[in-house]
């Protein structure tokens, strides 16, 4: 039988719920709402006019090829920026947590590149790999290798990828960290006794442990790699070369802010949002059944 | 609460002997940081304190784009700025935008300032004209594209620095020379579609969008898939695939290589001037831009790029009267050619050209007067007024991925300007539809 705590009346439960409904009718719905609404116009920037044009935003939208390229290069992007910023924060605190000495400077030190801006570290990237000038693009040059992420598409993704998964390591790393301090020494010392070596032990135990955390992860990093990370694209990429990575939430971002086409921009969000919205309940519907809490 | 402290203030105002009359406020928001900034500033105050009647407030809201996004923030806000600076490709933008504006020659007619339409220079005021001459904002800072020469890197690659290279064809020779002399930057450039395409267009005489380059209307649709510019364009891509000309992106990323002595030859706006003069460590020249011998009606002039000033539409006729004073302020000559020989960007009006030239500037900085020279050497046509392009900064952006696919050699020259111009009428039909 649950166990339940109730209150009598509705004033003071209002009052609780109130500061959460009021927040999410403020910052969520009314937005969210007022997206849905201004996608059936086409609106002039200035909001002097605004023609109905019911779901001609969509159609003008699912009728471009080039946005519905974007969807193929935004799974690829973000699966990509998911497993690049998760597998290495795993491994790195798998490392961390075996350490005795020292653990404390490593862990600040893994931490910090979550305290750079998108945009800066968008930069950073860029001087790097910068096609004339580039530490990075010099010595793959001595190595006879011609970084042009300028023209190349594949290598555009590839440093778009690595310039946002790489802050994003931090912050999975003190998930995955914590986590791993809270799995039972007692539960893993008895493995080891059984004669269950490192690895066995890892993926029999600790990693099934980890699940709740490596869900959560999952889903924040999905969202971040959909959302959080038009500031790196725009300063290394702008979407290029040619559209290998043009995002849905660039197009979002130059169709309202540089093309000033609010109508276009309003009806990506809302396209974005399903998208979101539909990723979120399967990740929920099925990955999770395979989490143990 | 408000209203008291305005009644307090007023009162304050009558009572105090010194201001016997309020100065009115202009705010001037604009897009310039650093020593741009800093030379608007000194306009500012300039005029501040020529008289006693106006305070232009100046403001920087960022770059052109965000500047723009916050001019109309501001509109939608009914918190707009008095005078809004605008770059080249907002322009149809701003015209469209009937309710928003107050056109320049209107503000200039009620405010009784000095205006003569006719001192400002054809091919810098056009850009900025409605199709029956009268003046909408007012032109700011304007550079047009030219050749940028490294005579270092033509002697070392045994190429004589003073080559002519007025034509594509002898820079088509040129680069072949240099490669053969193993330089391996020949060519860089900087703004792509603006240099070739638009200036292109515009210096062959040939249309680059339809109805006079949309100056006619909003029905327009892109020409840009003409022959002269699919020829251009493919011999580009030659040089590019024979690694003579080298992109390095879409805005002037080149201009870093080109200062840093890496390339011999670059095509850049003007207003390059400060910054290669100040950085370069070799021998370098300001040559026209080129041109196709035999194509269109080359040379004819080529176009700007740069920003105007647009006055926003909802003030007190005693403000527009000091935004008047203003612009009549700016636009003298003295200002002008100070503007024009701090910054490298074109003066507006005729008169400031010829004072430069008579204080013996353009001997002191050879190839200063070179973008002067090749705006108005003739009379613009139809052709090489400029563009009015609706949602022209996404154009640019259609423009440059399909040429990327030219220079990597994925698409041929004919095949990426014609899905240039399929993306990008869609984008003009929409625009044309937001602003029915």
């Amino acid at each position: 039988m649950e166990k339940r705590v109730t209150f009598r009346g509705w004033l003071l439960p209002l009052l609780l719920i109130a500061p959460q409904v009021v927040i999410s009718a403020v910052f969520f719905f009314y937005p969210a709402g007022q997206a849905i609404w201004q996608s059936l116009f086409i609106p002039d920037p200035f909001g002097l006019s605004s023609q109905y044009v019911g779901l001609g935003n969509f159609e003008f939208l699912l009728g471009d090829k080039f946005y519905r390229a974007s969807f193929v290069t935004t799974a690829v992007f973000s699966i990509l920026v998911t497993l690049c910023s998760m597998i290495p924060a795993l491994f790195l605190a798998v490392i961390a947590d075996r350490l005795i000495k020292g653990s404390g400077v490593y862990r600040t030190m893994l931490i910090w590149p979550y305290a750079v801006a998108p945009a800066i570290a968008g930069v950073l990237w860029l001087f790097m790999f910068n096609t004339r000038v580039g530490v990075v693009s010099w010595y793959l040059g001595q190595l006879g290798y011609d970084w042009n992420h300028v023209l190349n598409g594949g290598e555009a993704m590839g440093l778009v990828v690595v310039a946002s998964a790489w802050g994003r390591i931090s912050y999975n790393f003190l998930f995955f960290f914590a986590a791993l301090q809270a799995v039972p020494r007692s539960v893993i010392e008895a493995a080891a006794i059984d004669g269950a070596r490192f690895w066995r032990r890892f993926w029999t135990i600790v990693l099934p442990l980890l699940s709740p955390t490596t869900f959560f992860l999952l889903v924040v990093n999905v969202v971040y790699s959909f959302f959080e990370t038009f500031g790196v694209i725009h300063t290394i990429t702008a979407g290029g070369p040619q559209q290998s990575t043009t995002v849905l939430v660039y197009k979002v971002f130059s169709d309202g802010f540089v093309g000033q086409d609010l109508g276009s921009s309003s009806a990506q969000s809302v396209i974005l949002l399903i998208v979101v919205g539909a990723l979120t309940i399967i990740q929920f519907k099925f990955i999770e059944k395979r989490v143990h809490y | 609460m408000k209203k008291s402290v305005l009644g307090a203030l007023a009162v304050s105002t009558m009572l105090s002997p010194v201001a016997a009359m309020a100065e009115t406020e202009v705010q001037f928001w604009h897009a310039f940081t650093g020593r741009l900034g800093e030379l608007v500033k000194a306009q500012v105050e300039e005029f501040n304190a020529s008289q006693s009647d106006y305070v232009v407030v100046e403001s920087h809201k960022g770059n052109y784009s965000e500047t723009l996004n916050a001019g109309i923030a501001a509109f939608r806000a009914g918190e707009q700025p008095h005078i809004l600076m605008v770059f080249e490709v907002g322009t149809a933008t701003m015209m469209a935008a009937g309710g928003a504006i107050k056109p320049v020659h209107e503000v200039m007619a009620e405010s009784g300032a000095s205006f003569d339409p006719d001192a400002y220079i054809g091919a810098v005021k056009g850009y900025y004209t409605s199709t029956d001459g009268q003046m909408l904002s007012l032109p700011f800072n304007s550079s047009t594209p030219v050749l940028w020469v490294n005579r270092d890197a033509m002697q070392a690659a045994g190429v004589d620095p003073d080559t002519d290279l007025s034509t594509w064809q002898q820079v088509g020779e040129t680069l072949d020379a240099l490669k053969a002399g193993g330089e391996d930057c020949g060519l860089v450039t900087a703004w792509q579609s603006w240099i070739h395409l638009e200036n292109f267009s515009a210096y062959h005489d040939v249309p680059f969008a339809s109805k006079d380059n949309g100056f006619a209307g909003l029905d327009t649709e892109l020409m840009l898939n003409g022959e002269a510019q699919i020829a251009h364009l493919t011999a580009m891509g030659e040089w590019a695939k024979d690694g003579k000309f080298i992109y390095t992106g879409r805005r002037n990323e080149g201009g870093a290589n080109f200062r840093a002595g890496e390339c011999a030859l670059f095509t850049e706006s003007s207003a390059g001037y400060a910054g290669i003069s100040s950085e370069a460590e070799f021998e370098f020249d300001v040559r026209p831009l080129p041109y196709w011998d035999g194509v269109g009606n080359a040379p004819q002039n080529t176009i700007i790029g740069g920003a105007s000033l647009w006055v926003m539409s909802g003030h007190e006729d005693a403000e527009y009267k000091g935004v008047g004073e203003f612009l009549s302020f700016l636009s003298s000559s003295d200002v002008q050619a100070s503007w024009h020989q701090n910054t490298g960007y074109l003066p507006i009006t005729a008169e400031a050209g010829v004072a430069t030239r008579a204080a013996g500037f353009y001997e002191q900085n050879p190839g200063t007067d070179i973008a002067v020279i090749q705006m108005t050497a003739k009379e613009p046509t139809a052709n090489s007024k400029g563009l009015r392009l609706g949602s022209f900064d996404q154009i640019r952006g259609i423009i440059d991925e399909e040429l990327e696919g030219i220079w990597s050699g994925d698409k041929t020259a004919q095949e990426a300007m014609d899905s240039a111009k399929e993306r990008g009428d869609a984008l003009l039909r929409r625009f044309e539809a937001a602003n029915r």
